[in-house]
C-alpha cells in the first residue's frame, strides 16, 4: 500500500508537486475548492521577463497531472481537518473524506483589496483600477479602453499598493509587482503606440535574470516613464479623468498631472483558505501573517506539524518559477518524509 | 595683481566628513524614526503647506541626515502640523515629532 | 476646664495645618489672574456657593463619581472621608449638648470620652454613644480596605496604585493608625467607666478591667500623636487634596476654567489630585501598550516636584478619558496643552506670510472638509453628494488646497502659531457671508466651536447638519437593515458632548448595536494626534483592543465621524469602516 498524501489548493504549487509526488510513487489527491485547476495564474495573460504566455505554462502543470494520472477533486470546501496519532482526515462538506500519512498545503494567496487604500480612489473612481483588472483587459483580446469607455493616452501605473505600508499593516514587499509593473507598461505600449505610461515607484525592485534588461526596454524601446515618488492621493476631475499628486523626489518638487486610467499594482496578502486551514490544523502564521515555516533558510517547506507541508505562496509572495521548483522541493522532503528519513536531523 | 582669470570655486559638494553630526545626533535621539525614511516622498506629495508654498519634507529630511541645514533653517518653520503626511506615511515615521525635533535642534545648536 | 498633657500633639499638629493650609490658599488665591479674581467676587455670596458645598459633599464626603465607576473603591474613600466628618460633626454636637454654653477647646470633642464619663445629660445619651461607636466602626471597616488595596489591588479590580513618596508613607501610616488607636482608647476607657457602646463596650469589657487601667492612658497618647502627625504631614503629602479639592471645587462652581496658560489656577487643580490612580485604570497607553510612566497622576506629581520632562508630556493621546473620570474634575487636558506650551519655542516669525487666501464666493453655507478628509475621498465625496441632493448652496472651503485648522499646532503646544492659522482661516469664513459652518473632521469642529469666536455663525459638525437636514425633510433616509455599531470619536464625544446626533440618524437608518465602551466610556481610536512620540507599534496595539471591543456584538460594520478614526481602525478592522455621511449618501 502506497503512503498517501492529500494537496490543498489546485494552483501552480499544488499542481506541480501532486505530479511529482505521483510520479514518485505516492497515492496523491488533490483538493481545489474552485471548478478548475490553476489559481491565480489563470488570470495571467503573459509572464514575465519573456512575455511568454501564461497558458503555456498551464498546459505544461495540467500535462502533469495528466499523465500522472493525479486523482483532482475540484469543486472542494473543506469542513474539517484533523490529526489523528499519525495521520490526517481531511473532510469535505459534501461528507467525502481523505486520509493521509502527510498534507500539503499550498493554499495560495490573495491579492490586496485596495479599497483599503481609499485616498487611491479605487471603487470610488471609475477609471482606477487595479493590475489584475488590467491582464484582464489583456488576456480579453478586446481594444484597450477605460472603464468610462475611451481610449487612454496617458496611463498612470501606481507601485507598492498594500506592500511596504505601515498604514495598512503590510510591511512586506510582495517581490513580484515591480517587475509586473514594468511587464504591463510594455503591453500597454505595445497595444497602443500612441499613449504615454507613466510609472511611480519608491524602488524599482530588478532581481531576477533578465529583469533590469526589461526594464532597460521598457524605457529604451517603448518610452516608458518612470518616476521615482509615491502617490499620496488621487482625485477625479470633472471628465472623470484621475488627477494625481506625488513629489518627484529626483527633481525635488511636487508634480501634479493627469492620467485617463490609473493602474494600482495591489500586493500579495494571506488568502482566507490559507487562515481556514492553519486554523484547523494549528499552524503557526509568523510576521507578516504568512505561514511560518520551521527556518527561513534550510525548511522552507515544513511546517510546525510533523506531517504538514508548505509550498508555494502560501508561505510568502513567490514568482511562478520560485513556485514551481518550491513545489518539487516540497515533493521530494515529503517523499523523504514518507520514507521515514528524518528530515529535521541536521537541525538537531 | 595680474587677472589670471581664474575664479574661487567654493565647494557645492555635501563635505559629509566636516558637516555637523550635533544635530543629527539630538534628532536620533529624540526622535528615533528620523532613521527608517526612505524619502518616498508621499509626505511631500500630500503636504498642506506645500499646496501653497516651497516647502520640501523630504528633502528637509535627507539633507539633515547629509548635515546641510542652511535650507533646513529656513523652512522649517512653514510646518502647519496638520498630520498629513504622518498619515500617509508608509514607514510610520514621527513626521510631526519629528519636526518639532528638528526646530528644537536648530535652536540649540545654532 | 479640661486639660491634659496628651493633647497637645493633637493640638500643636491642627494648629499647624490651619495655618499652612490658609497661607497656602491665600497664596494662590492671591495669584489668580484678574478675571478669575473677578469670578470669586461675583459668585461669593450667591447660591452659587450653595452649589459648591453641594458637590463638595456629593464628592469630597459621598466620592460620588468614584462610586459609579468601582463601587467597593467608592465605599472605602466615602467610609474615610463620610465617617471622620461625622465623627467629628456627631461628637461635636454630643459634647455641645453636654457642656451648655461653656466654652470649649478643639481638642476636647475630640477626647471627650477621656474627660467625660457620665454624659447621661444630654438627651438621647444612648444613642449618641450607639451612634460614634457604629460610625466608628464604619471607618474601620473603610481603614481595612485600605490596607487591602495597598497589598492586593486586584482585589478592588484595579491594575496598578499609585506609587508613593516618604512623606506619602509618613502621613498615610499615621493615618491608617488613627482609628485604631481611637478604638483601643475609647474601648480601654470604656473598660473602666462603660462610656461606649456595642463596639467599644464590647471591646472594653473583653479587655477587663486592670488590662484597661493599663492601656487607657498610652492609648489616648498614641491616639493624640498620630492624629498630630498625620495633621502635620498633610501640607506635605498626597492629602493635602482634601482641603485643595475643596477650594478647586468651589472656584469651579464660580466659573472658574483652566485657560491656555499654566496659572495658579493650574496650581490648585495639580494639587487637588487626590493619587485616586483612576487616571492610570482608565488610560488605554496602560492597559493596551503598557506604558506605564505618563499618566496624569504621575505628570501632577512631576510638575509637583519639577521634574517633569518632554518627553512623557509629549506621550498622551489627549483622548479626555482620564478627564471624564476624574473624581475631582481637573481639566487634565487644559493643563497638559498648557505644559506643553511651555517646552515648545513660541516663535512668531510670521512663519504663515505664504498664505494668502482670497475667496470672493459667497453663500450661506461653508463646509470645511479638513486635512484629514483629503485623504479618506469617500467622506468628503459623500458630503458633496448629500449636498447637491439637499439643493445647498455652499462653499467648499478646502476644496483644491487647505489651510490647517489650528489645531494639531495648540495640541502640540505651539500656541501662537495656531491663531496665525486661526485668523486667516476666520477671514475667509467671514469674508463668505455664510451663516453656518459645516465641517467633517472633528478636531477641527473643536477648535471652531471653542477659539474661533465666530459671531453669528452656527459651526456644525457634519453629523449635526446631517440630522438637521434629515429633520428639516431636505434629504430622505431608507433603512438599510444592516446591522452597526457607533465609534465616539474622541474630539466629538468626549470633547465636544456630541453623542446623541450620530446615534439618531444610526437609528434611522439601521441596526444600532452597542459596543462595551458607549459615549462617555468609549475607547480612543489610537490614531489621534495629541500624542506626538507613540511608536506605531504601540498605536497598533490600542487599535487592535479597540477593534474587539467594538465587534463585542458582530457588527456587520462600524461607524464613526472622523476621518482620522476611519482610516486608523481600517487598518486592525475585519469589517468594513464607513463614516456617517457615506451610509446616509447611500440610503
Amino acid at each position: 500500500m502506497s503512503k498517501k498524501v492529500v494537496v490543498i489548493g489546485g494552483g501552480i504549487a499544488g499542481m506541480e508537486s501532486s505530479a511529482y509526488l505521483t510520479a514518485m510513487g505516492y497515492d496523491v489527491t488533490l483538493l481545489e475548492k474552485e471548478n478548475k485547476l490553476g489559481g491565480h495564474l489563470l488570470n495571467w495573460e503573459k509572464l514575465f521577463p519573456t512575455m511568454r504566455l501564461g497558458n503555456e505554462v498551464v498546459k505544461f502543470l495540467n500535462k502533469g497531472i495528466d499523465y500522472e494520472k493525479v486523482k483532482v477533486v475540484l469543486n472542494a470546501d473543506i469542513s474539517e481537518a484533523n490529526k489523528i496519532n499519525e495521520k490526517f482526515i481531511i473532510k469535505l462538506t459534501d461528507n467525502k473524506e481523505f486520509e493521509a500519512d502527510a498534507v500539503l498545503v499550498t493554499t495560495g494567496y490573495e491579492l490586496f483589496d485596495a479599497r483599503k487604500k481609499e485616498e487611491y480612489g479605487y471603487g470610488i473612481y471609475d477609471n482606477v483600477i487595479t493590475s489584475a483588472e488590467l491582464e484582464k483587459l489583456f488576456s480579453s483580446e478586446k481594444e484597450l479602453i477605460t472603464p468610462s469607455g475611451k481610449t487612454p493616452k496617458k496611463i498612470g501605473i501606481v507601485h507598492c499598493v498594500g506592500s511596504r505600508d505601515e498604514k495598512v499593516g503590510n510591511t512586506y514587499c510582495s517581490k513580484v509587482c515591480c517587475v509586473t509593473a514594468v511587464k504591463q507598461s510594455i503591453e500597454i505600449k505595445e497595444k497602443l503606440p500612441d499613449a504615454e505610461v507613466f510609472c511611480y515607484y519608491m524602488d524599482l525592485r530588478m532581481f531576477g535574470m533578465n529583469f533590469e534588461a526589461l526594464y532597460k526596454e521598457a524605457q529604451e524601446k517603448y518610452g516608458v516613464h518612470f518616476i521615482r515618488g509615491r502617490l499620496s492621493e488621487a482625485c477625479e476631475d470633472i471628465d472623470g479623468n484621475i488627477i494625481v499628486k506625488v513629489e518627484d523626489t529626483l527633481v525635488g518638487k511636487p508634480l501634479k498631472m493627469t492620467v485617463d486610467l490609473l493602474v494600482l499594482m495591489v500586493g500579495f496578502v494571506t488568502s482566507e483558505g490559507t487562515k481556514k486551514i492553519a486554523e484547523m490544523l494549528n499552524l503557526e502564521f509568523g510576521v507578516n501573517r504568512f505561514l511560518k515555516t520551521r527556518d527561513q533558510h534550510t525548511l522552507t517547506n515544513v511546517s510546525n506539524v510533523p506531517g504538514v507541508f508548505f509550498a508555494g505562496t502560501c508561505t510568502s509572495p513567490k514568482t511562478i518559477t520560485n513556485t514551481i521548483t518550491d513545489a518539487r522541493a516540497a515533493a521530494s522532503t515529503i517523499a523523504s518524509y514518507l520514507q521515514g528519513y528524518d528530515i529535521e536531523k541536521r537541525t538537531k | 595683481m595680474i587677472d589670471f582669470g581664474y575664479q574661487i570655486n567654493t565647494d557645492r559638494q555635501i563635505d559629509y566628513d566636516n558637516n555637523n553630526k550635533d544635530i543629527i545626533n539630538y534628532i536620533i535621539k529624540f526622535e528615533p524614526t528620523f532613521k527608517i525614511c526612505i524619502a518616498c516622498g508621499t509626505c511631500t506629495a500630500t503636504c498642506s503647506a506645500g499646496n501653497f508654498t516651497d516647502f520640501n519634507i523630504r528633502k528637509l529630511i535627507t539633507l539633515i541626515k547629509r548635515g546641510e541645514y542652511d535650507e533646513v533653517k529656513k523652512d522649517i518653520d512653514k510646518c502647519m502640523l496638520c498630520g498629513k503626511c504622518y498619515l500617509a506615511c508608509p514607514r510610520a515615521v514621527n513626521t510631526r515629532n519629528l519636526i518639532l525635533t528638528i526646530q528644537k535642534a536648530l535652536e540649540k545648536y545654532n | 476646664m479640661h486639660y491634659d498633657n496628651f493633647v497637645l500633639p493633637f493640638s500643636i499638629g491642627l494648629f499647624t495645618l490651619i495655618v499652612i493650609v490658609i497661607y497656602k490658599f491665600s497664596l494662590w488665591i492671591k495669584n489668580l489672574p484678574q478675571t478669575d479674581k473677578q469670578l470669586i467676587k461675583k459668585g461669593l455670596f450667591t447660591f452659587k456657593t450653595l452649589e459648591a458645598i453641594k458637590e463638595i459633599i456629593l464628592e469630597s464626603l459621598f466620592h460620588r463619581r468614584i462610586f459609579k465607576r468601582n463601587p467597593l473603591l467608592g465605599y472605602m474613600h466615602c467610609t474615610l472621608a463620610l465617617g471622620w466628618f461625622l465623627l467629628i460633626l456627631v461628637g461635636n454636637l454630643e459634647s455641645r449638648l453636654h457642656s451648655g454654653s461653656e466654652i470649649n477647646l478643639p481638642f476636647y470633642p475630640i477626647f471627650f470620652k477621656f474627660f467625660v464619663h457620665d454624659r447621661s445629660n444630654i438627651p438621647f445619651s444612648k444613642f449618641f454613644t450607639f451612634a460614634m461607636d457604629f460610625i466608628l466602626l464604619f471607618v474601620l471597616s473603610g481603614v481595612l480596605l485600605a490596607m487591602t488595596k495597598r497589598f492586593y489591588s486586584k482585589f478592588f479590580g484595579m491594575k496598578k496604585t499609585t506609587k508613593m513618596k516618604l512623606y506619602d508613607k509618613l502621613a498615610l501610616t499615621s493615618l491608617w493608625f488613627i482609628f485604631p488607636f481611637r478604638l483601643i482608647a475609647e474601648s480601654s476607657t470604656s473598660g473602666i467607666h462603660h462610656t461606649g457602646s456595642f463596639l467599644t463596650d464590647g471591646l472594653g469589657s473583653l479587655l477587663g478591667e486592670s488590662l484597661s487601667s493599663y492601656l487607657v492612658y498610652p492609648a489616648w497618647w498614641a491616639y493624640s500623636l498620630s492624629l498630630g502627625l498625620f495633621f502635620i504631614s498633610v501640607p506635605f503629602s498626597r492629602y493635602m487634596h482634601i482641603p485643595t479639592e475643596i477650594l478647586l471645587i468651589s472656584l469651579r462652581k464660580y466659573g472658574i476654567r483652566q485657560n491656555n496658560n499654566y496659572n495658579s489656577f493650574s496650581e490648585i487643580a495639580v494639587n487637588s489630585c487626590p493619587r485616586c490612580g483612576m487616571c492610570i485604570d482608565i488610560c488605554q497607553l496602560s492597559s493596551s501598550a503598557n506604558i506605564n510612566n505618563i499618566q496624569s497622576v504621575y505628570i501632577f506629581r512631576a510638575i509637583r516636584e519639577g521634574t517633569l520632562n518632554e518627553e512623557i508630556l509629549k506621550n498622551c493621546l489627549l483622548c479626555g478619558r482620564c478627564q471624564e473620570f476624574c473624581p475631582v474634575g481637573i481639566e487634565i487636558n487644559n493643563i497638559r496643552i498648557s505644559k506643553r506650551k511651555e517646552f515648545v519655542i513660541q516663535n512668531n516669525k510670521n512663519s504663515f506670510s505664504y498664505l494668502n487666501p482670497v475667496n470672493s464666493q459667497k453663500a450661506d453655507y461653508i463646509y470645511f472638509a479638513g486635512c484629514m478628509t483629503h485623504l479618506t475621498p469617500k467622506i468628503k465625496n459623500a458630503m458633496i453628494s448629500i449636498f447637491d441632493k439637499a439643493k445647498i448652496n455652499y462653499i467648499f472651503m478646502d476644496k483644491d488646497a487647505s489651510i490647517c485648522c489650528g489645531r494639531p499646532l495648540k495640541m502640540a503646544g505651539l500656541e501662537e502659531k495656531a491663531n496665525e492659522l486661526v485668523k486667516k482661516n476666520k477671514d475667509i469664513i467671514c469674508n463668505s457671508g455664510a451663516k453656518t459652518l459645516i465641517t467633517s473632521c472633528p478636531i477641527c469642529y473643536k477648535i471652531f466651536k471653542e477659539n474661533y469666536n465666530l459671531e453669528n455663525i452656527k459651526v456644525v459638525h457634519h453629523t449635526e447638519f446631517l440630522l438637521s437636514l434629515v429633520k428639516e425633510d431636505k434629504i430622505k433616509l431608507n433603512h438599510s437593515g444592516k446591522k452597526y455599531v457607533y465609534h465616539d470619536p474622541c474630539e466629538l464625544g468626549r470633547g465636544s458632548e456630541i453623542y446623541e446626533q450620530p446615534r439618531e440618524l444610526l437609528k434611522m437608518l439601521s441596526d444600532l448595536v452597542i459596543s462595551n465602551n458607549e459615549k462617555q466610556d468609549s475607547l480612543c481610536c489610537g490614531g489621534c494626534l495629541g500624542n506626538l512620540n507613540i511608536e506605531e507599534i504601540e498605536r497598533n496595539l490600542i487599535t487592535n483592543d479597540v477593534v474587539d471591543v467594538l465587534m463585542v456584538n458582530n457588527p456587520e460594520a462600524i461607524i464613526t465621524a472622523c476621518p482620522l478614526c476611519k482610516k486608523t481602525l481600517n487598518k486592525s478592522s475585519k469589517v468594513e469602516v464607513l463614516d456617517i455621511a457615506e451610509i446616509v449618501d447611500k440610503s
